[in-house]
């Protein structure tokens, strides 16, 4: 049942590698491709009659930066963005919030557009990293059509930064087969059996946040603690898990796909390209709770191309271009206009749209559960022990 | 223009590209390495040990660099001396540049690239898959400080050919003919010959692969799965991850004082074994 993806053929393989040479490629992208990740976005192909409307009056420029996750866009949309613009994209990929938090705060990173989490806003408009949005070069943007719990971490204190782009959830993905067909409901059994039946196969991110939170949930203490006394516990936890893990990373999708290993910390997006290519494969949500998140557009303080970037951001928020974008990437889409745009199927999907017993524990992370200098070091500690 | 200032002339560009790339980044970071953690990140400016004082908790990650940098030298160095030898004196010259051109094949990849394929073959359907095959069961290589130490052998390979090439090389095949007329077995020849006249190419090899491999980084992201972690790795983390600036270079500064003494240390070392300080050429 296991769909092999592991192999290209030998022309595609060196045509990959010579755009990889040249940097036009990003290095997950690289191995995504070419089967040495693995991860291919194959939520569905693509939708008839999803053609974006080109519209950018002027000259923009010859390109626009962006910084964003992996596996986070459907490339067609920005060879169409390019078309109708003449402006290149430029892709950036990153691990974490804190490393986009550290490039921006060491200025001049060049980028013009970025995709900050919802808890990482409030702390850019702190530091003065972050321009405040004008509505009206994003004809596209209709505040009233996103739900509010996705889209208010971009007002701060009444003005308008970052737009949403979509939410999802970090669960958990487990591979069904090695645990007699069965998936695991809770974060208490994530770790218990990460150190006994699974013990050399389960991964946690590379990200504090969220492998934390998790650490935490296992005691039921909240996703967000930064008590001193519930952090100890989850780092005795984590440095107990530590020694029966197959590896602390956020690139856990190659891993869960060739099998090495069988149980990780996921992002919902992921959960389900993985459980698309994998049925046996199961995202499940942390009875305990865990975390709920919603991404945003924004534009750095002195983007070097600000026209561009809001001809992008604009594009980007076009429902015809975000269903596209929902479609590749597999996460949920806070948007009503884009959300009508989705094959029923998808609509309906457990994984995208989980039940809202599910969601109710799930907190949002909070700004001082990203800046807190204990969990940081926390982690430190953890991945160096 | 008098030989003085011509000399001055000559040297500005390099002077200045030390004196902008190296001496003032360093002397910024062991400022830094004073300070305190501003609120969200980064330094502000303070005078305090503290950053010092907090260095054991990165222990593990300079015990593993300390571990793995010595071992992964003298294990690339027992494999890169039989080839270089067999280059520099046993091959014809025919083959002699043919072979090696292939030492020098992997360069024109990179690293990054060829650490990649490794993450392939050490992973469960790698060379796991093959050992199970011939019987031998549940080996798991990747995420290893041994997959790490195959990593590292293999990409620093051939940075430790070189240098001995070239030193035995250069070696006066008439001395080798000389000890053997006057009744030496080949295994005296060696140890009495050979050897030593390679020892500044060996003192090269281990320092270039010494040096490198303390600040190593990508290698152990890759092939140590996050679990195996070396200073560079933690350096990362401390500037990318938790934007602790000021420990971030207490670490640094402290990577640098361990790799001076370890430098020295190892100088002495080679001076003692026969060299020649002027013999190690990167110095």
């Amino acid at each position: 049942m296991t769909r092999d993806i592991d192999y290209i053929s030998k022309q595609k393989f060196m045509q990959e590698l010579e755009s990889y040479r040249k940097g036009s490629i990003t290095r997950r992208h690289f191995l995504n491709v070419t089967g040495l990740g693995a991860a291919a976005a194959v939520v569905g192909t693509a939708v008839p009659g999803l053609r974006p409307s080109p519209a950018f009056a002027g000259d923009i420029g010859d390109r626009v930066v962006l910084a964003t996750w992996p596996n986070y866009h459907d490339p067609e949309n920005f060879e169409a963005f390019t078309e109708a613009t003449g402006a290149h994209v430029q892709v950036n990929v990153f691990g974490s919030n804190e490393e986009m938090l550290a490039k921006l705060q060491a200025g001049a990173t060049g980028w013009d557009v970025y995709v900050p989490t919802n808890y990482t806003i409030s702390t850019y408009v702190d530091e003065g990293l972050i321009e405040p949005l004008d509505t009206s070069k994003l004809p596209n943007y209709d505040g009233a059509a996103f739900d509010a719990r996705y889209a208010e971490a971009g007002s701060v204190d009444g003005s308008l930064y970052a737009v949403p782009k979509n939410w999802g959830s970090t669960g958990m993905a487990v591979n069904t087969k090695h645990n007699d067909g069965k998936p695991i409901a809770s974060w208490k059994e994530f770790f218990d059996i990460a150190r006994d039946k699974f013990t050399g196969r389960a991964m946690v991110h590379d990200y504090q946040l969220t492998t934390i939170g998790s650490a935490l949930n296992y005691y039921g203490y909240s996703f967000n603690s930064v008590d001193e006394a519930e952090l100890a516990d989850a780092e005795k936890l984590l440095i107990d898990v530590k020694p029966h893990l197959f590896a602390i990373t956020s690139d856990y999708q190659p891993s869960m796909r060739n099998g090495d290993a069988w149980l990780t910390i996921c992002w919902s997006g992921d959960g389900k390209q993985l459980n698309t290519d994998m049925p046996e494969i199961h995202y499940v949500l942390g009875r305990e709770g865990g975390e709920i998140w919603s991404d945003y557009y924004a534009i750095p303080k002195g983007a070097p191309h600000m026209n561009a970037a809001y001809a992008l951001i604009n594009f980007l928020l076009d429902p015809k271009v975000n269903a596209k974008e929902v479609l590749a990437h597999g996460y949920p889409t806070a948007d009503a206009r884009t959300f009508e745009l989705l094959p029923e199927a998808l609509k309906n999907d457990p994984i995208l749209f989980p039940a809202q017993e599910l969601l109710t524990p799930l907190e949002f992370g909070a700004a001082a559960t990203l800046t807190d200098p204990n969990r940081a070091e926390l982690m430190a500690r953890f991945k160096s022990a | 223009m008098t030989a003085r200032t011509r000399n001055w002339l000559l040297l500005a560009p390099a002077g200045a590209w030390f004196l902008v790339m190296l001496i003032i980044p360093l002397t910024v970071v062991f400022i830094f390495s004073f300070g305190e953690r501003a609120p969200a990140g980064g330094v502000v400016p303070a005078f305090t040990f503290e950053q010092y004082a907090n260095l054991p908790a990165r222990w593990a990650a300079f015990k593993n660099t300390m571990t793995l940098a010595p071992i992964g030298t003298l294990s690339a160095l027992l494999i890169a001396y039989p080839l270089a030898y067999y280059l520099a004196v046993k091959s014809s010259p025919k083959w002699k540049t043919i072979l090696l051109v292939l030492v020098i094949v992997p360069f024109w990849t990179s690293i990054l690239i060829r650490s990649y394929a490794w993450i392939f073959l050490l992973g469960g359907r790698g060379i796991p898959a093959l050992l199970d095959w011939v019987g031998i069961e549940g080996v798991r290589l990747i995420n290893t400080p041994f997959a790490v130490l195959i990593g590292i052998i293999y990409g620093y390979l051939p940075l430790m050919v070189f240098p001995i090439f070239v030193s035995l090389d250069k070696l006066d095949k008439r001395l080798l003919e000389a000890s053997s007329d006057l009744g030496a077995k080949p295994w005296r020849t060696f140890l009495q010959i050979t050897l030593p006249l390679s020892i500044p190419g060996i003192a090269t090899g281990c320092m270039l692969v010494f040096i490198l491999l303390m600040g190593e980084y990508l290698i152990p992201a890759l092939l140590g799965g996050g679990k195996v972690f070396f200073v560079g790795n933690a350096l990362v983390d401390l500037f990318l991850q938790s934007r602790n600036w000021a420990y971030g270079s207490a670490v640094a500064v402290t990577l640098v004082v361990v790799m001076l003494i370890a430098v020295t240390v190892y100088m002495r070392l080679i001076t003692r074994l026969g060299a020649s300080r002027e013999d190690v050429s990167i110095m």
